[in-house]
Formats: structure tokens, C-alpha cells, sequence
């Protein structure tokens, strides 16, 4: 509930895990972004929310960013969306 | 000191134009029978009742009695589908629609197809928010649809939809085309590419509290209420709110023309100031092929609720598709349909007469206002 970000997979650390359920919009594309800021190049990000507007929301935020999604799931009451970052420059 | 209002939101229900509300308090005084009486007030009341719909019908090039007046533009959509569905429920109970109906088209196809066993076949559209046309003709030509709905225009964003090519195949397939051109009459020809077409005096500058549904002859439909003089809109409506309606469609269809070229300049200032003024804006709708007076756009990171407010504040009345700003938290199924960022939306539809200097100083306050969200929410940087 507190936008926390962990590392995602054991011995990988481009791959991180945005934790926005709870959070409703604007507030998960934030903690997105923010997460995605210090990362490089070719890093995969997880988000999980509940607000229904992440669905539509972190899909446009990456193709104004020139990232892209790579994964849209539910798992019970929450979205996870895996987003592929692209170059910083774009950011 | 009080802020000199400035209304961008006149989508639905715009400001009365004043020719409306002079013909609404005369026929206060004139049309106040119940007009199926047969003594003369009530037929005073009845001629007024029929000249507007006879006034109604000549603005769309139908006869009279294929107008019918609803009580509003949603019980207008409601009937339409299920009267239909019912007339037809032997052909089948599959209802065709665009993914960016209004949500009471969507809600009377998820009604009747599901009271018919039938389903609503939602057909996608593009970033533009026009419909697939190729995919919309497909699913209306398959078996079992009892009718099919595409509105002519999309009143949040904007987009025109194929209505002709459409119209053209429905016809071919033998299915009743539905076509909501609430968001359109007054504002852009609507031309004759549709069996049933609903449309909404309030947008145009006429009351609130009345809709209008107009039914080629030949279109098999079924009560679906109990029993009334008035068939499909039991009750009838409002004899002042029906002449204020025509007088307005008359006087919005005479000066469509020139409020066309001066909204539709408006708009294109703004869809040029507001990208380059302010950073990481989603404006969405196409830059042609739209409806003159509406813009839609989404700033990245804010919440709409506040952007709403802080304009208000301002003194400029807009709308928001964000779901912030909606009492079920859900955002705009138009805007998500395209795939168009959904918070921080600001939704704009200006009505006749807006003044350029209004619009401008609009232009002047909104960057700063999302500036200071942005501030606020410390996002800037991302």
C-alpha cells in the first residue's frame, strides 16, 4: 500500500516491483515512474494496482515515455502490468 | 469581488440560448393545458406540442410522426434499444455497438440482450476513437442482431464515426441502424444515414428534461411499457421544454455555419497552445474529421479532480472523463476504449458565442494551474 519498491526476481536487479494497490489515480503511474527514473535501459518494471484507470493509465504514460508494456494480468483483485523501460532520453 | 464566469462544458446540457427561453415562457402561458384535453386550451397546447415536433422534423428531413418526444436524451437511447430488440426479438437478441456509445446505449444493449439470451457485441476502436468500420460491418452481418448503434459523433472526444458506410451495410444485412447524434444536431450536419436517431435539446442550447427519437417509417419495434396515448413515451413531456427545443434547433441550424468556423478555430488554438505550453499532454481526438466545438485532453501525473477545481476557481467550468472525478471511480470508457491517459482529463465543449479572448485567457491560466499540481504532487522531474 505504500508504493514500495523491491527487487523482483532473486540475483536479478533490473527487475523491480511496484506495489500501488490501494492507491488510486494518479498515484500508481506516479509510483511507477518514480521507480522507473533510476533504472536503465532495457529494465523490466512490475506494477501491481487495484485502480481500475492503471489498466488504461500505465499503457499511455509508457507510450508518451517510449517504454512499453509487455504483460497485462489479473491475479484476484489486482492488475500486473510489466513494463519494458526504454532509452532515458525518451524520459 | 466575484470571478466573471467562463463556461467550456456545454456537452449535454449547454447554457439556454435566449430565443429558447423566450419560447419556454410564452408557451408557459400559451401550452400550459395538458394538450389531449379537447376544450381549447388543450388544443391551444396541442397545436404548439405538434408544431415543434413538426419544427423538429423538418430539421432532420423526417416526417412528423416519426418524431417522438422522450422525457430525456437517455430514456430516448434506453427506448430506442429495447423497443427494437423486442420488435425484432425472432431475428435475434444481439445488439451491435462501438466501444465509445454513451453509457446508456451500453446499458439498455447489456439490458435487452440479456433479457433475449442475446449478447452485447462491443466492436474496438483506434486511438482516434473512431470505430473499426470493417469490424462494426462484420459483427452486424453476423445472425441473430436485432439492431445495431454507432453515434455520429463522439460527445467527449469529438471523433466522427462512419455512420454512412455503416448505414450502408446495416441496410444490406436488414438491421435497424441506431445512430446517437446527441453530441452532433445543431452543431454538424447529421445527414439521413440512420433508421432511428436520437438526439438531445439540451447540447444544442434547449431545455433540460426533453430527448427526441426519430423512427423511419418501416422500423419494427414494440411497446415495451404499459399501455398509453403516448406509445413509447408514456406520459408525454413538457409542452414548453418540446418549443423551446424547435426554436432552438432552428436558430443553432441557422448560425451553424458561421458558430462552426469560430468554435472549430477555438478549438484548433487550443489544441496548438496547450501541447506546446504545457509538457506531457495526451490530447486526444483527431485534428479532423470531429465535431467543431469539443477537445479532450489528459496532463500526465495530475489528478483531475483538482485540476477541475482549480479551474473553477478560475472561473472556467470543463468536465473531466477521470475517474476521480466520477462517482463510481471508474474513468472514461471512452477514453480508455482509446487508450488515452485518463487522469488528469480536461473535457471541453464550447458553446455558441464563446469569445476568442475567453478562450485565450483560458490557454493563459491552465499551465500554471497544472504546473502547481505537478509541484504539489512532486512529479516534475519525472
Amino acid at each position: 500500500m505504500t508504493g514500495e519498491v523491491t527487487p523482483g526476481g532473486a540475483g536479478v536487479p533490473d527487475e523491480v516491483v511496484v506495489d500501488a494497490r490501494g492507491m488510486l489515480c494518479p498515484a500508481p503511474v506516479i509510483a511507477l515512474a518514480k521507480a522507473a527514473r533510476s533504472l536503465p535501459e532495457g529494465a523490466r518494471v512490475t506494477v501491481l494496482a487495484t485502480d481500475p484507470a492503471a489498466a488504461v493509465d500505465v499503457p499511455a504514460w509508457a507510450r508518451m515515455r517510449g517504454h512499453r508494456v509487455l504483460e497485462t494480468t489479473e491475479d484476484g483483485e489486482h492488475l500486473v502490468l510489466t513494463v519494458l523501460l526504454g532509452p532515458a532520453k525518451a524520459r | 469581488m466575484t470571478v466573471d464566469r467562463v463556461v467550456l462544458d456545454a456537452g449535454g446540457q449547454a447554457p439556454l440560448l435566449p430565443v429558447a427561453r423566450d419560447a419556454f415562457l410564452a408557451a408557459l402561458d400559451e401550452g400550459w393545458a395538458d394538450p389531449r384535453r379537447l376544450h381549447s386550451e388543450g388544443r391551444r397546447a396541442r397545436a404548439l406540442l405538434d408544431g415543434a415536433r413538426e419544427a423538429l422534423a423538418a430539421a432532420v428531413g423526417a416526417r412528423t410522426e416519426e418524431v417522438d418526444l422522450a422525457p430525456s436524451h437517455t430514456a430516448a437511447l434506453h427506448t430506442a434499444v429495447s423497443t427494437v430488440a423486442l420488435g425484432r426479438r425472432r431475428v435475434g437478441a444481439d445488439v451491435v455497438v462501438s466501444a465509445v456509445e454513451r453509457a446508456a446505449v451500453l446499458h439498455a444493449a447489456d439490458f435487452t440482450a440479456a433479457r433475449g439470451d442475446g449478447r452485447r457485441v462491443t466492436v474496438p476502436v483506434a486511438r482516434t476513437g473512431q470505430v473499426d468500420d470493417e469490424a462494426f460491418v462484420a459483427a452486424l452481418a453476423r445472425p441473430g442482431v436485432a439492431l445495431a448503434a454507432l453515434q455520429h459523433a463522439n460527445g467527449e472526444v469529438g471523433t466522427l464515426q462512419p455512420v454512412a458506410a455503416v448505414h450502408e451495410a446495416a441496410r444490406a444485412a436488414g438491421v435497424p441502424l441506431l445512430v446517437d447524434a446527441g453530441a452532433s444536431l445543431g452543431h454538424v450536419p447529421v445527414g439521413d444515414a440512420w433508421d432511428l436517431l436520437a438526439a438531445n435539446p439540451g447540447d444544442w442550447g434547449g431545455p433540460s428534461g426533453l430527448g427526441v427519437l426519430v423512427v423511419r417509417a418501416g422500423v419494427r419495434r414494440s411497446p415495451d411499457r404499459p399501455s398509453d396515448e403516448d406509445r413509447w413515451f408514456p406520459g408525454g413531456v413538457s409542452v414548453p421544454a418540446a418549443l423551446a427545443a424547435a426554436v432552438a434547433l432552428e436558430s443553432a441550424l441557422a448560425g451553424q455555419a458561421a458558430a462552426d468556423e469560430e468554435r472549430r478555430a477555438l478549438v484548433a488554438r487550443l489544441r496548438d497552445r496547450i501541447p506546446a505550453e504545457i509538457e506531457d499532454v495526451d490530447v486526444a481526438g483527431p485534428a479532423e474529421g470531429r465535431l467543431p466545438h469539443v477537445l479532450t485532453f489528459s496532463c500526465l501525473f495530475v489528478d483531475g479532480e483538482a485540476v477541475v477545481g482549480a479551474l473553477d476557481a478560475a472561473g472556467f467550468a470543463v468536465g473531466s472523463g477521470s475517474a476521480c472525478t466520477s462517482s463510481t471511480l471508474e474513468p472514461s470508457h471512452v477514453l480508455a476504449a482509446m487508450g488515452v491517459l485518463t487522469h488528469g482529463n480536461v473535457r471541453i465543449a464550447l458553446p455558441r458565442g464563446t469569445r476568442a479572448a475567453d478562450v485565450e485567457r483560458f490557454a493563459d491560466v491552465l499551465p500554471g494551474i497544472v504546473r502547481s499540481i505537478r509541484a504539489r504532487l512532486g512529479v516534475v522531474d519525472l
